[in-house]
């Protein structure tokens, strides 16, 4: 007997698990443009799910779906086992922070908050009760009689967060949460949201169009297209091991180069590259034909850069001239020209500081990249 | 700010030469004045002014001679100045049944009509601001496209629409029934006051509605407001300053309307306006005239003041 595996934190692997929301082969039509085009998608509780994607790639229209704003033209969205395709948004178990918040402008903060509670027949003592905490819980105690309008952009953030926390939704959906607040703000309300997700339990869904977001936010990933998923996957699987190279493209940064499978182990994979010519040996085995054209995608920081040539030089390495040096201070970014004007993008830590004798690299110099086998990402579509 | 400069060219030291240089002065430096001046000249010399006349003739007595009053300042003999103002017109217009109840009719059709207005113009406003862009454009031409004909002609049309022989009465009679009266009724003027004013109810709400952010509807919808909850907590709230405004501007002038009253109403419904025209044309008592006009803007400065407050209050809460 193999030991019980605790899938707490990946319920997506557990066979056992029902999945909490189930989106069932849903599409949306607009006239003749179709905004989701028959999706697939299983979220478990407690999961801090994104849709991510550019604009028009049918995420919001996803969102507004499972709120109850849009009704799918076909297909059915089940949440917690009931399905809502004709459940009113009024009725629904999901709340929604909007991207431009929403906030009555003629209701105070308090009230604001307390709206969702009174809808519901709540007693006055317990709105006033839950209310207060929920206003503590995003410290806007103070702020509680003011106007929206009173308030800065990240304490009306935490209003519109704690209105549709207060009714304790089963889901929370986020359309771009972080969206409309600067830089600084982003970085702090992204670990408050996680912190506030990881007590309440409560399932989230968040929209959103900025990668670095959805990384550090989310349990999983799904990437969305033209109104389809590319991939659905965890911040890692998605960066590490993209299947496609709009998703490696799409997050993060990535350098593709063209190429032929020319032969295919059972454990490793040899493609001949087109430009640069260079072979690339990758070292697990792939379900592919020999003779495929193929892409292979490497990440910045995983090609490493030097002016002596490696000691084995013949796979997994070309020769190239430095184009250019962007210095980040932690970090370098260095473009190198190989091949017949292939531009190669390579992020390197400054470990070491310049010293006389190792002179770090220079425009214009002839350098070696290199990678381990393990780093590139074959992709055929 | 340079100074204009010291007159050099002989030309301008000349009498006419100056003159200019002193109106070029006056435009440079005191133009926003200049611009202010315009409106506020055009109201006293067309709405202050007159009102003080009116108010002059409002405490003058009738006489047989013209003009029909007396004047306010004799000039007895010996340089004694007399002036005279009599205050009997108004505590007539209190004591004579028939102003009071006119004023208080007045202000129960002109009340009911807005009303009217606001329960027809709302929905209105509102399918025209959720329509698709051409659509909107059509409507709200749709709107404005009775001005273009003159508003006593159509006064008359409703006369030939809901007169005994009229249109109404003869779809009637052709189904089989007996005519009803409608003309000279006091329905014939609720009906040509709602058909005239609508328009102004119409048009701030639209604007109001225009500006209205949708996105809130759905948020109510979120928290578990039905429909009609989110009307009456978001809606309603929102579009407020739409309803005051448009409320006004059917409010005051249908109160003081003449023409609808006197050609759909006939004699049968005492409205104010049509009091002030009996005073003033039939009985030639230009003071009681002027005191009822006095009264009836009394009567709606009330209102407006009160708007003004309200908005005060809007402009502090932004």
């Amino acid at each position: 007997m193999s030991q019980p595996v605790n899938y707490s934190d990946r319920p997506w692997l557990d066979p056992e698990a029902e999945p909490f929301i189930k989106v069932q082969s849903v599409s949306k039509h607009f006239g003749d443009f179709t905004a989701v085009d028959s999706v697939d998608l299983e979220i478990y509780k407690g999961e801090l799910f994104s849709l991510l994607g550019g604009s028009g790639c049918g995420k919001t229209t996803l969102l507004r779906m499972l709120a109850g704003f849009e009704t799918p033209s076909s297909g059915s969205i089940v949440i917690d086992g009931v399905n809502m395709n004709n459940v009113p948004p009024y009725e629904r178990p999901v709340n929604m922070m909007f991207q431009s918040y929403a906030l009555f402008p003629h209701m105070t903060v308090e009230n604001n908050v307390a709206y969702g509670l009174k809808r519901d027949g709540v007693a006055r003592s317990e709105i006033g009760r839950r209310v207060a905490d929920m206003l503590s819980m995003v410290e806007l105690t103070r702020f509680a009689k003011r106007k929206p309008h009173q308030l800065s952009g990240g304490q009306r953030q935490r209003v519109a967060l704690a209105r549709a926390l207060v009714k304790q939704p089963k889901v929370l959906l986020l359309d771009e949460p972080l969206g409309a607040l600067d830089k600084r703000l982003r970085d702090q309300t992204q670990y408050e949201l996680m912190n506030i997700q990881e007590r309440l339990g409560v399932t989230f869904v968040v929209v959103t169009h900025d990668q670095e977001e959805a990384m550090t936010l989310s349990t999983r990933i799904a990437v969305m297209d033209a109104g389809r998923f590319m991939q659905i996957g965890t911040p890692t699987e998605i960066y590490e091991f993209p299947n496609s190279r709009l998703v490696a493209e799409f997050i993060g940064n990535a350098n593709m180069f063209e190429g032929r499978v020319t032969e295919n182990g059972p454990d490793h994979v040899a493609v001949e590259g087109k430009n640069p010519k260079c072979d690339f040996y990758i070292d697990h085995g792939m379900s592919i034909a020999e003779g495929t054209k193929v892409w292979i995608a490497l990440r910045p920081e995983k090609i490493r850069i030097s002016k002596e040539k490696p000691a084995n030089s013949d796979t997994n390495s070309v020769r190239g001239m430095v184009h250019d040096i962007g210095y980040l201070g932690g970090t370098s970014t260095y473009r190198v020209k190989v091949g017949d004007d292939h531009l190669v993008e390579i992020t390197s830590t400054n470990q070491s500081r310049p010293k006389d004798g190792n002179p770090p690299i220079d425009w214009d110099e002839e350098v070696f990249l290199y990678w381990e086998p393990s780093s590139s990402v074959v992709l055929t579509k | 700010m340079s100074a204009p400069a010291e007159a050099v060219l002989p030309a301008e030291q000349t009498l006419p030469g100056r003159l200019r240089q002193r109106l070029l002065y006056l435009v440079q430096h005191h133009w926003r004045g200049l611009v202010l001046a315009i409106p506020f000249g055009w109201l006293l010399i067309f709405f202050l002014a007159p009102f003080f006349i009116v108010m002059k003739i409002s405490v003058a007595e009738t006489i047989i001679a013209s003009p029909p009053f007396t004047p306010m300042i004799d000039w007895v003999s010996d340089g004694i100045m007399h002036v005279r103002i009599v205050i009997d017109n108004y505590a007539y217009l209190w004591e004579d049944d028939l102003y009071v109840n006119t004023y208080l009719n007045s202000l129960k059709i002109s009340t009911i009509s807005t009303i009217l207005c606001l329960l027809l113009g709302y929905p209105i406003s509102y399918a025209i601001v959720r329509s698709s862009h051409t659509t909107k454009h059509i409507l709200l031409m749709l709107i404005i496209l009775p001005f273009w004909t003159s508003f006593l002609l159509r006064v008359y049309a409703w006369m030939g629409i809901l007169a005994d022989q009229g249109l109404i009465n003869d779809f009637i009679r052709w189904l089989g029934y007996e005519p009803i009266r409608l003309l000279y009724t006091q329905t014939a003027v609720y009906i040509g006051i709602v058909y005239t004013y609508v328009p102004f109810m119409i048009l701030p709400l639209y604007a109001n509605m225009e500006k209205l952010d949708w996105e809130l509807l759905e948020a109510a919808a979120d928290l578990g407001a039905r429909p009609m909850t989110t009307f009456f907590t978001v809606t309603l709230p929102m579009t407020l300053p739409g309803i005051i405004a448009g409320s006004l501007l059917v409010f005051i002038p249908a109160t003081g309307e003449y023409v609808i009253p006197d050609l759909l109403g006939g004699g049968n419904v005492l409205m104010i306006g049509r009091v002030l025209y009996n005073e003033f044309n039939a009985n030639v008592d230009w003071p009681v005239a002027s005191a009822v006009a006095i009264a009836l803007l009394l009567v709606l400065v009330l209102p407006m003041m009160l708007y003004q407050h309200i908005q005060g209050k809007e402009v502090e809460g932004k």
